[in-house]
């Protein structure tokens, strides 16, 4: 019977659940949304790399500026409802000024709020002048005074009167971008050594793996205070901001060599990659087309969680004076000015940064963990 | 079997250390200068005439003007023997200045490793066999804070608190009229009313990730045929947990002592400044900082040869616990 060779189509394969021809990539991220946990912390990790890209626009002031009559200006609370006077109100933000005092016996000086003055605040305001991204010429500020002689204190003011709120936001961008940077060059070293590892097999993987072996077993920090104590002194800071970026990765490298080495051990043998291989696929193909795609997966997810960990690492180094050093702006260099029990009891709001920092590694180790478990194809669905 | 295992693992921990030790000279002498011309500043910083033929035989005496190779053999072959050269900064010899710091620092690191395990093995148990309960919630919670802040932090934190709500001072190993007195048991008994707080620092975050790990592995254990088999014959659910899931649980377990160890060491250095502890850390980091490179090479040497063992120690324990591992 030739006529009929074209078997019937059974009508209820036609009604398809999205899930049927959604791709690996909408899966992935379907089960991602769902991971309310990680999606709150890819917002925030969002939030941040915003920060760190408009810095100079979200912070008020100059980094740099000093103030010395507001050594260690508390921190002030802005308020939106203005009370007039004659009992009416309008809305528009200010804070309430403080004056120092100096006491006269123990000459410690204490802020006291000045009920009668008010400082006004304005949305993008004209403030101190700068060049966006080094090129662009600006003068506007997502939130100033009204007055630019004027200065408020959101996150209160350090030692020298500096403005806690803009140092945070400018080392957002050099935290921030550290772990970035870092984790690429790390996921360079990472991706070549351990692909070179796994898909040749045999001496090369053993010779990798011992040295894998040998980086772990070093004490990390001992290292890095070792090799960042031999970089020349004389060293720009952007060289230095480099110097410390390598440091970093080469001790970072050895978790995702092992995390691309051991994928790609468990795909080689995958019955997918067996039929792409018996199908004539060519070995590059096999590698790019086949493999990769269920890899890049998980390795994104490592690199996410591989963020925090430089992060936490560059802090250490600069908290300890070691790593980068004061023209720069990064959250560790801001946490040495709390370095010891005497400042900060005087000036708790130096904490501030170290609150920054709190937050950058818990979102980005959510968002991570969200990554891992939505890449994970065989993993239970047990979110909410 | 067992034993042939322990010698192969301790064979090959004998590269290591050379490697360790040729990455930690390579260290101490990639800054710029040698210690001879710091030796020299210092001089004539303070006002001494520096006599150009003293220095050159001082260059001699410790070999400098030799190839690294050369100067790599003369300084390991003499700390093998102990004789880790001379801190310029103190004027005697390293070894005389690091091994009461040091053995402070390994009973620091092992206590921790103690508290990280006493309190990690319980709850990751708890978290597995109750969970998504409130109290797997709560203790997921904590871990994530525990993961997310830097030691250091945590120390600040910590060191606030004590002074401005408990007028106290947390730093330090010792009290006062300790601190130099010789070794007795009043000493010790000061020794463990003041780690404590160093101890809960530094095990925190090491805590945190292996409640983590306990309860990924233990929950993995939980569904198999096996544990419903036993839990069909009438076994009490106390000793059916106990008894097999948590005996292979406990498994990866044991080795996260390889790099917990190391990890211990290594982040108790910043701890260790921030709460001054008189351990090896902030005199290393101090050194690094002067150039006084021979003190500082001990410390980065022998915290590496910690690490080793610490990996080592691990191996073994594993192969001990697990017999599949002595075969491979």
């Amino acid at each position: 019977m030739p006529m009929n060779s074209k078997t019937e189509t059974d009508p209820r394969a036609l009604v398809q659940s999205p899930q049927d021809f959604a791709s690996q990539w909408s899966l992935i991220w379907i089960a991602f949304r769902r991971h309310r946990l990680a999606m709150t912390g890819a917002i925030i990790v969002l939030m941040l790399y915003v920060v760190a890209a408009f810095s100079e626009f979200l912070a008020p002031f100059n980094p740099n500026a000093t103030s010395a009559a507001d050594v260690y200006h508390p921190p002030q609370m802005i308020r939106f409802i203005d009370r007039h006077d004659d009992g009416g109100w309008s809305v528009r933000p200010h804070v309430r000024s403080l004056t120092a005092e100096r006491d006269k016996f123990t000459l410690k000086t204490t802020y006291i709020v000045n009920p009668d003055e008010k400082i006004y605040l304005q949305f993008f305001g004209k403030g101190d002048p700068y060049r966006l991204w080094g090129v662009i010429p600006m003068d506007r500020h997502f939130l100033t005074t009204a007055d630019p002689s004027e200065r408020f204190y959101m996150f209160g003011a350090d030692r020298l009167g500096r403005d806690m709120l803009s140092r945070t936001i400018y080392g957002t961008r050099i935290s921030m971008s550290i772990g970035l940077v870092g984790v690429t060059l790390s996921l360079a070293l990472g991706l070549i050594l351990g692909g070179v590892s796994g898909f040749y097999g045999g001496r090369v993987d053993m010779i990798i793996q011992r040295i894998v072996e040998l980086v772990i077993s070093l004490p990390t920090i001992p290292i890095w205070l070792g090799m960042s104590a031999a970089l020349p002194q004389d060293w720009s800071p952007l060289t230095r901001y480099f110097a410390i970026t390598v440091i970093l990765s080469l001790v970072a490298w050895t978790e995702l060599a092992r995390v691309v080495r051991g994928r790609f051990l468990a795909l080689r043998t995958e019955d997918f990659v067996t039929a792409a291989r018996l199908d004539g696929c060519s070995r590059k193909r096999v590698i790019f087309r086949h493999m990769m795609p269920s890899m890049v997966s998980h390795i994104i997810a490592s690199v996410t969680l591989a963020i925090p960990v430089m992060i936490i690492a560059e802090t250490s180094l600069s908290f300890l004076g070691l790593g980068l050093t004061p023209p720069i702006i990064s959250w560790g260099v801001l946490l040495k000015e709390a370095q010891n029990v005497r400042s900060i009891a005087q000036a708790p709001w130096l904490f501030i940064p170290g609150g920054a920092v709190f937050l950058a590694v818990l979102a980005l180790n959510f968002l991570g963990d969200g990554l891992r478990d939505a890449a994970d194809p065989y993993a239970q669905d047990t979110h909410q | 079997m067992l034993f042939l295992y322990i010698l192969r693992r301790i064979a090959w921990s004998i590269p290591l250390l050379f490697a360790v030790s040729i990455i930690a000279f390579a260290l101490i002498s990639a800054p710029p200068g040698d210690y001879i011309t710091s030796f020299a500043a210092t001089l004539s910083e303070s006002g001494d005439v520096v006599d150009q033929a003293r220095l050159d035989a001082m260059r001699e005496r410790y070999g400098l003007d030799q190839p690294f190779l050369v100067q790599y053999w003369h300084w390991i072959s003499n700390a093998v023997q102990g004789d880790f050269g001379i801190s310029f900064e103190w004027q005697q010899p390293v070894s005389t200045l690091i091994w009461e710091r040091m053995s402070l620092s390994v009973t620091l690191a092992l206590a921790t490793l103690m508290f990280t395990w006493a309190l990690a093995l319980p709850i990751g148990i708890y978290s597995a066999v109750r969970k998504y309960s409130i109290g797997d919630y709560v203790v997921t919670a904590i871990g994530f804070l525990g993961l997310a802040t830097p030691n250091f932090l945590f120390a600040l934190v910590l060191m606030y608190i004590a002074v401005v709500y408990f007028g106290a001072d947390v730093s330090g190993l010792f009290s006062d009229e300790y601190q130099d007195a010789p070794w007795s048991w009043a000493k010790l008994v000061d020794l463990a009313k003041h780690i404590w707080i160093p101890v809960i620092i530094l095990g925190t975050s090491a805590t945190a990730s292996l409640v983590r790990i306990m309860r990924a592995n233990l929950l993995d254990e939980l569904h198999r045929p096996y544990v419903t088999t036993a839990r069909a014959k009438g076994l009490s659910e106390w000793r059916l947990i106990m008894k097999y899931p948590v005996r292979i649980a406990i498994n990866p377990f044991v080795s996260t002592i390889g790099w917990a160890f190391p990890q211990l060491i290594s982040g108790a250095v910043i701890t260790a400044v921030v709460l001054s502890l008189p351990t090896a850390g902030p005199l290393m980091l101090q050194a690094l900082l002067a150039q006084d490179m021979y003190l500082a090479g001990a410390f980065i040497l022998l915290l590496c040869c910690l690490s080793i063992i610490g990996m080592l120690v691990s191996d073994i324990l594993l192969a001990v616990i697990d017999p599949r591992i002595r075969f491979r």
